[in-house]
């Protein structure tokens, strides 16, 4: 039985199989919708995040199964001190795949170890989010029709952004220019950067979006947020630096895709959703499309 | 010099990195053995110059694992009639349950009440262990 807890649980044969998978899905979608019938997907979501359980929600019902779950560690058993392996061993009795959210690292992981049915992690704490990594590539993919000689920004915070740190290990792999843009104090921490570049691929750091801008092919945008820094002055100094806005939009090139995890506060400004450039509605559609293609292979039915 | 009797039957742990000694002799309880042990402390080594060992005229059970991921440059020697009959060398173990514990407190073992903590090994040369959870890093310091 296979589960997806890590982003590099997948090899790169698995995932251009996955991102095939996806692009069949966006072109048949009525090919798709009935393939999961009489299947149940469970979300176990310990803390609230409406985005990602929306995603998988919508995915299983598009491919025509059902859904039970909770939202709210706070309204199931787990309120009553129920253990993480008795609640997947129940659980897992009534559903076919489970898509699981805990504030604390490792737990799918712990899940995966009980479970009667597949787990898919979607998100622990500040760990692994490995559905949001298949999201942003295949929105690279379906936007550049490439995964490889690319130059790829990546802008704010650096240092604890773990999606941003599974986006550059992937697609470090396939060969690609990484400009990374942020404050000294939210740059990537060297020991994870030895770890995450391979040796097909080259990176370079920057304190400033606008000196680079005009050489990105992709520019992936994070939120900087206040209390990750250690004094106001910085904060003040650097946090318009890295607010994506029509004027530093300007330098940049026609063909550029901008990505953002979401949810956004100000780190995009409002006036570039129009811009066809702006990429990150769109991603939040792919997003869907690779969670069915990834339940469809976890459950093995295509 | 210091004379210590040779066993005819027991177990010699040797090669103990010096300093370890105590930590294996408390770990194994041997202070409340009911048979000859001897603890030896900063012996003259070929190898490195100094070495801890202990000899139990004895036989026992040993969890290799434990003692391995204490000190992974032991050899145990079991004597049979005054020869050593085997002599194991130990390593770091791939894998250790329940022997040090995660100490990220984001990660689940510092909230699940029954987890069993677990590492893995991912550098034998160094000697880093990582959470099989949250992947927090361990490093052996024996």
């Amino acid at each position: 039985m296979r589960h997806l807890i890590d982003p590099m649980d997948i090899s790169m044969t698995e995932l251009k199989d996955l991102l095939d998978l996806a692009e069949e899905i966006i072109k048949k979608k009525e090919d798709f919708n009935q393939v999961c019938k009489g299947k149940i997907l469970g979300t176990l979501f310990y803390e609230p995040s409406t985005r990602t359980r929306l995603s998988f929600e919508a995915a299983m019902l598009r491919l025509g199964g059902s859904v039970i779950g909770f939202s709210d560690a706070g309204v199931s058993s787990a309120m009553k001190g129920e253990s993480i392996p008795d609640t997947i061993r129940t659980v897992s009795s009534y559903v076919d795949i489970i898509a699981m959210r805990h504030p604390k690292e490792g737990a799918p992981k712990l899940a995966s170890y009980y479970s009667f049915v597949p787990i898919i992690n979607a998100g622990d704490g500040g760990h692994y989010h490995p559905t949001q990594t298949l999201t942003d590539i295949l929105t690279i993919r379906l936007r550049k029709g490439q995964l490889s000689n690319l130059t790829i920004g990546l802008c704010g915070d650096l240092k604890f952004g773990r999606t941003v740190h599974s986006l550059i290990k992937s697609m470090s792999s396939y060969g690609n220019k990484f400009i990374l843009i942020s404050p000294q104090e939210l740059q990537i921490p060297q020991y994870i950067k030895m770890q995450l570049f391979n040796k097909n691929s080259s990176f370079m750091e920057v304190e400033s979006l606008e000196d680079v801008i005009d050489k990105l092919d992709i520019l992936y945008m994070t939120r900087v947020q206040r209390e990750r820094f250690f004094n106001e002055e910085d904060y003040i100094r650097l946090k318009d630096s890295y607010i994506l806005d029509k004027e530093k939009l300007k330098l940049a090139r026609k063909d550029l895709c901008i990505l953002h995890p979401l949810p956004r506060v100000n780190e995009i400004s409002y006036e570039v959703d129009d811009d066809p450039r702006a990429c990150y509605f769109e991603q939040v559609k792919y997003g869907m499309y690779i969670r069915m293609a990834l339940i469809l292979r976890l459950l093995g039915v295509m | 010099m210091l004379y210590i009797d040779s066993i005819s039957k027991g177990i010699v742990i040797d090669h103990i990195r010096p300093g370890n000694g105590f930590k294996i002799f408390k770990y194994l309880g041997l202070n409340k053995a009911d048979f000859r042990v001897a603890l030896i402390i900063k012996a003259q080594s070929k190898k490195y110059g100094k070495k801890d060992l202990i000899k139990l005229e004895n036989v026992m059970d040993l969890d290799l694992t434990m003692l391995g991921f204490i000190d992974p440059n032991i050899t145990i020697n079991i004597i049979q009639d005054e020869k050593v009959v085997k002599k194991i060398k130990l390593s770091l173990p791939e894998e250790v349950e329940g022997i040090i514990k995660c100490k990220n407190p984001r990660c689940i073992c510092s909230e699940e009440r029954q987890i069993v903590h677990r590492f893995v090994l991912i550098d034998d040369k160094k000697g880093i262990y990582k959470c099989d959870y949250c992947e927090q890093i361990y490093s052996w310091e024996g």
